[in-house]
């Protein structure tokens, strides 16, 4: 077992732990905290995988931006926040079952497919990845539509927040 | 080298997790946290498809980014729900918000 792999495998485990510890702890603000300890796993995950564009936004708006209105929201409705009651509904075991069921099955696949053995060649030192997916944003032959398309989806998802949110009193 | 079922199979784990905890948890605000660790499986696995793939065919990254654009507007727009819900039923418990039944 190389250097990568023993890296790789600290880190996923504690990401699963964390992420695991985010859909079973009572109190909520301790889950969104166990959220940011999984984002910041995942964000780790990009780091190796070289997608340091990802890695850093995953920090930036995961970490930054979207846990703090979790956090912001957890509070905003403390009062069904008492740690009294059960946390899980009565179906929780069918949940479960369909969440191992899932996981099975996404394992199968992964084991049949042919490709699941491939190798990674090693990253071309002379290529700027950042700056390629910077062109391929804004390049009218590449992605400027969907990425156009996402900016206005953002900015009516945030006015649709507000209007939802808006307190008519 | 890590090889890449690794990579597979961890994000497949972990968007079991999420999916159990969306399936299982009773507050509106717990349900959007295992979405969001669903939405980060999968760039997990559009990141290591373009790490093992062609390094220089940048679309994975592309495509990881426009998810993270939809996961800001998902949960802003959720979150302002279950703030209003809030507001007029004084509860974020999902099995008691049932405006919608007869």
């Amino acid at each position: 077992m190389t250097v990568d792999q023993i890296i790789f495998l600290v880190i996923a485990a504690g990401t699963l732990i964390a992420a695991f510890r985010v859909v079973t702890t009572g109190n909520l603000i301790h889950a969104a905290f166990w959220l940011i300890a999984a984002l910041f796993g995942v964000a780790a995950i990009f780091a190796i995988l070289h997608a340091s564009f990802l890695a850093v936004v995953q920090v930036v708006v995961y970490i930054g931006a979207i846990s703090m209105l979790f956090i912001f929201a957890v509070m905003l409705t403390r009062k069904d926040m008492r740690d009294q009651g059960p946390q899980l509904n009565r179906n929780w075991g069918f949940g479960a079952f369909l969440a191992a069921l899932a996981f099975a099955g996404l394992v199968f696949l992964v084991h049949g497919w042919s490709g699941v053995a491939k190798t990674a060649s090693a990253f071309p030192s002379d290529f700027d990845a950042v700056g390629a997916l910077g062109n391929a944003l804004v390049s009218p032959d590449a992605y400027v539509l969907p990425f156009e398309v996402a900016s206005v989806l953002l900015v009516a998802a945030l006015i649709g927040a507000v209007y939802v949110a808006y307190n008519r009193k | 080298m890590v090889p890449l079922s690794w990579y597979l199979i961890f994000s497949a784990a972990l968007f079991s997790i999420g999916l159990f905890g969306v399936l299982s948890r009773r507050n509106l605000i717990a349900i959007l946290l295992g979405i969001e660790l669903m939405l980060n499986s999968v760039n997990v696995n559009l990141a290591a498809f373009w790490r093992y793939g062609d390094v220089t065919n940048i679309t994975g990254q592309v495509f990881a980014v426009i998810v993270f654009a939809v996961a800001a507007a998902e949960v802003s727009v959720g979150l302002a729900l279950v703030i209003s819900v809030y507001r007029k039923r004084n509860t974020v418990i999902a099995d008691e918000i049932d405006m919608l039944k007869f």
